[in-house]
């Protein structure tokens, strides 16, 4: 696919994409490489990373390896960021087109919850969401979607509503086709472009909102996050900081790695559709 | 009035992106001082990306070949100054935010050295030249206020506001209607025969160009087929292209295409 | 006999920027079978919000219109969808005409399975026939619609339009964003559809030359109305209204002698 290529010609298309298949790579591959639970005790208390084969990052306070910890919190920074970004996206792209197409009350209806929703700064609300009802990772997806809807809403229906007015959509009512096979086939389609290049940016937000929720207790206290591993090294920042700077350095790669790659895409994408004859 | 403006040798230019194909190749003309050349073309045939190269407006990355000589200046014109661009769209290369005494008046203040309320004085003079009506209520209009025609008059008051020597119309006519069309050349034609300006007029109608410029250079595919004063040319075309162009035109007098009664 | 279209007393107003602005202001017209109507006027004549109203487009504040025997304004629904293989329409804009991820047999494809015109095994065979109607080959069937010419372009909106067998086709300034050496070639194959086929056709356009070229009558609209109708060549040689006589005058002539 030449769209593909074309990701690959810039350079920041090629350090995101280098980035995340790492990522990609180190969650798959976290059975393989530390088996077993990642939250059991496994060695001696405070080993700093190098000095034991066995536990090349180290372990932590109680004994936890913090390689595992660090392959595993990949797992959840990635299954909740995109969760909570793939939720996100469909309550907003479903809402944006509502709204675009049924116009009118129904519009102005929608926009003011949207408004509600945008009003509200997306962490906060998320961590009212979570410690309302509980921490389970669906809870925590959820709360971040919840945050996150409101963006992709108001892009799909400014794309809706410019694309409506297009000389083709009046060809297609011409011709006789129905609404809904018009919204599906000739307008959503040509809508969706700008609003995927904006899912890039939900996900790097959502695995910080997660590792934010996790830091302050408030997430899955059974799995590996990153979030927790940080909080859990601040009592112990003055002499073993590698606890706390590991996971925060693979947060941060992460998220770089994720907008590299959303600018990448938006490269890619948009030098696409606006090449006339 | 007999020297030359512009020169052109073996000019060429090529985009960064998109085809490899030249957008211009290896052109060979001269503009003259004074006069009126219209440069004909259809899709593709180059002269926007003609008017673009002696604007000094070619995007980044666009590979120039050959030699540009602005023997009368001396050196290469200077934006509003030196030359006026009056644009295709008046609906997009007039800034929304400005009012219309604004914008005229920008080119007369920066290069004429003119205090505010002197160069909205002399934006006024050109409203009046361009036959706008009621001057003094349109400069303190919007663009959005005003119909297609008002804009590209207004466009074309701005362009002149520093009396520049060569005036650049790219397709300044061709989103607007026949009627309008004819008054926009009308006031073109007269605008620079009192200024004694310079005018290359680019435009896909030779039948419209041919009513009042002095000479015409015909574009195809990124070449320069033919140039020459405009009464020879029409007549005695020597390239087939320019010949099937002239054949092509319709006026009140070509014969319709179909029978003349009703079914 | 009836003509196929009337329009009778259309009128619309926009109200911008809270003043009333009167687009069109009892404009009535008549269509008879098989036969071209050139529309002509000025940008703001109204010739376009006309031709939107007739697609059902937009609505009218006022007005009926009658078309193929039924009252046309008064469908709703699944019945004026059924309905509009009667009308079809061509626009100015040959690239924005289109879906951008369309190909040209998506784009011929699609009226031929709404209407159901030939049954689903028969429709690729169908649609090579259409494009050799318009003077394309078959194999232009799976190139995007993006890679075609202008004026290849404008033949397969062409194409789409006929593929339902209307009885009018209603096309807005069609040809005016055509290279003029490809405008001759489209303005024929418009007139040779005609006599093919029988299709009656509602020309608009702001250029007179183009619009004599194609039309046995002529309406001339001025600022939303209808200022003068007639045989197209007897308005051009004697126009009678000052929009008409503005549209005449502005046709540029070729001026090859030195005189």
């Amino acid at each position: 696919m030449s769209r593909f290529r074309r990701l690959l010609s810039t350079p920041e298309g090629v350090a995101g994409l280098a980035i995340l298949a790492v990522l990609l790579l180190a969650a798959l591959s976290a059975p393989i490489v530390s088996p077993g639970d990642p939250l059991r005790i496994a060695g001696r208390a405070l080993l700093p990373p190098f000095a034991d084969p066995a536990f090349p990052l180290g372990t932590d306070r109680l004994g936890r390896d913090v390689l595992a910890g660090l392959i595993y919190g990949a797992r959840t920074s990635l299954a909740v960021g995109l969760a909570a970004a793939f939720s996100a996206m469909i309550l907003g792209v479903c809402v944006g087109m509502a709204a675009g197409f049924a116009g009118r009350i129904v519009d102005e209806a929608l926009m003011r919850v949207v408004d509600a929703f945008q009003i509200v700064p997306g962490f906060l609300l998320a961590l009212a969401f979570v410690s309302t009802i509980g921490v389970s990772t669906p809870v925590v997806v959820l709360a971040i979607a919840l945050g996150a809807w409101a963006d992709p809403a108001r892009l799909t229906r400014a794309q809706v509503l410019a694309i409506r007015e297009q000389d083709y959509v009046a060809s297609a009512r011409v011709i006789g086709m129905h609404p809904v096979e018009i919204a599906f086939r000739e307008i959503l389609p040509n809508a969706l472009p700008p609003v995927l290049a904006l899912s890039a940016t939900i996900v790097a937000g959502a695995i910080l909102t997660e590792a934010a929720l996790s830091f302050l207790g408030l997430g899955n206290p059974n799995i590996a996050t990153w979030g927790s591993m940080i909080a859990e090294g601040r009592s112990v920042l003055r002499s073993a900081a590698y606890l706390s700077v590991i996971p925060g350095a693979a947060l941060a790669v992460t998220v770089l790695g994720v907008h590299l790659f959303s600018e990448g895409l938006v490269n890619a994408l948009g030098d696409d559709g606006g090449r006339t004859a | 009035m007999s020297g030359i403006f512009c020169s052109l040798r073996q000019f060429s230019v090529t985009y960064a992106r998109g085809n490899k194909a030249a957008a211009l190749d290896r052109i060979d003309l001269d503009i003259k001082a004074g006069e009126r050349l219209a440069i004909i073309g259809e899709s593709g045939s180059g002269k926007s990306t003609l008017a673009r190269a002696l604007a000094g407006l070619l995007p980044d990355g666009a590979k120039v070949g050959g030699e540009m000589h602005w023997p009368a200046l001396g050196h290469p014109p200077r934006p509003g100054r030196d030359f006026g661009f009056v644009f295709q769209d008046p609906g997009t290369s007039l800034n929304p935010l400005l009012t219309i005494g604004e914008q005229i008046a920008e080119g007369a203040r920066r290069h004429l050295g003119l205090g505010w309320k002197q160069a909205l004085i002399r934006a006024e003079e050109l409203l009046g030249r361009v036959r706008m009506p009621q001057p003094d209520k349109v400069l303190r209009a919007f663009p959005h206020q005003l119909s297609g025609g008002q804009r590209q008059r207004v466009a074309i008051a701005a362009a002149v506001a520093a009396r520049p020597a060569l005036l650049i119309a790219d397709e300044a006519t061709s989103a607007l209607d026949v009627v309008v069309q004819a008054e926009i050349v009308r006031l073109l034609d007269g605008l620079v025969r009192e200024d004694g300006m310079t005018l290359v007029f680019i435009t896909h109608d030779i039948a419209l160009a041919s009513g009042f410029v002095d000479r015409i250079a015909v574009f195809r595919d990124a070449r320069l087929v033919e140039a020459g004063p405009v009464r020879s040319v029409l007549s005695a075309p020597k390239s087939d292209y320019t010949a099937v162009m002239i054949a092509s035109h319709r006026d009140l007098s070509t014969p319709p295409l179909i029978a003349e009664a009703s079914p | 006999m009836s003509p196929l279209l009337s329009i009778e007393n259309i009128s619309k107003g926009f109200s911008s920027a809270g003043r009333q602005i009167i687009a069109l202001d009892n404009v009535s017209l008549t269509i008879a079978a098989g036969e071209t109507l050139g529309l002509v006027g000025g940008s703001g004549s109204g010739k376009s919000t006309l031709s939107r109203i007739l697609l059902r487009l937009v609505s009218c504040d006022a007005g009926s219109i009658r078309f193929d025997g039924e009252d046309w304004l008064r469908l709703k629904g699944a019945a004026l969808r059924r309905k509009r293989a009667r009308m079809q329409m061509v626009f100015q804009d040959p690239l924005a005409a289109f879906n951008p991820l369309a190909t040209v047999g998506t784009v011929l494809d699609d009226p031929l399975r709404i209407h159901g015109i030939v049954a689903r095994d028969r429709r690729p065979g169908e649609i090579a026939m259409l494009l050799e109607r318009v003077g394309l080959t078959a194999d232009h069937a799976n190139r995007p619609v993006r890679a075609l010419s202008g004026g290849q372009r404008q033949r397969v909106a062409i194409a789409r339009a006929i593929a339902t067998r209307p009885s009018l086709l209603v096309l807005d300034e069609a040809v005016s964003a055509l290279d003029v050496t490809v405008r001759g070639r489209i303005l024929e194959l418009l007139v040779d559809l005609q006599k093919q086929q029988g299709i009656a056709c509602l020309f608009i356009s702001h250029d007179l030359a183009v619009v004599r070229a194609v039309s046995h009558r002529v309406a001339v609209m001025d600022g939303g109305r209808m200022v003068e109708t007639g045989p197209a060549a007897a308005i051009v040689a004697a126009p009678q209204s000052a929009a008409a006589r503005a549209l005449v005058a502005a046709v540029p002539c070729l001026v090859t002698d030195p005189s």
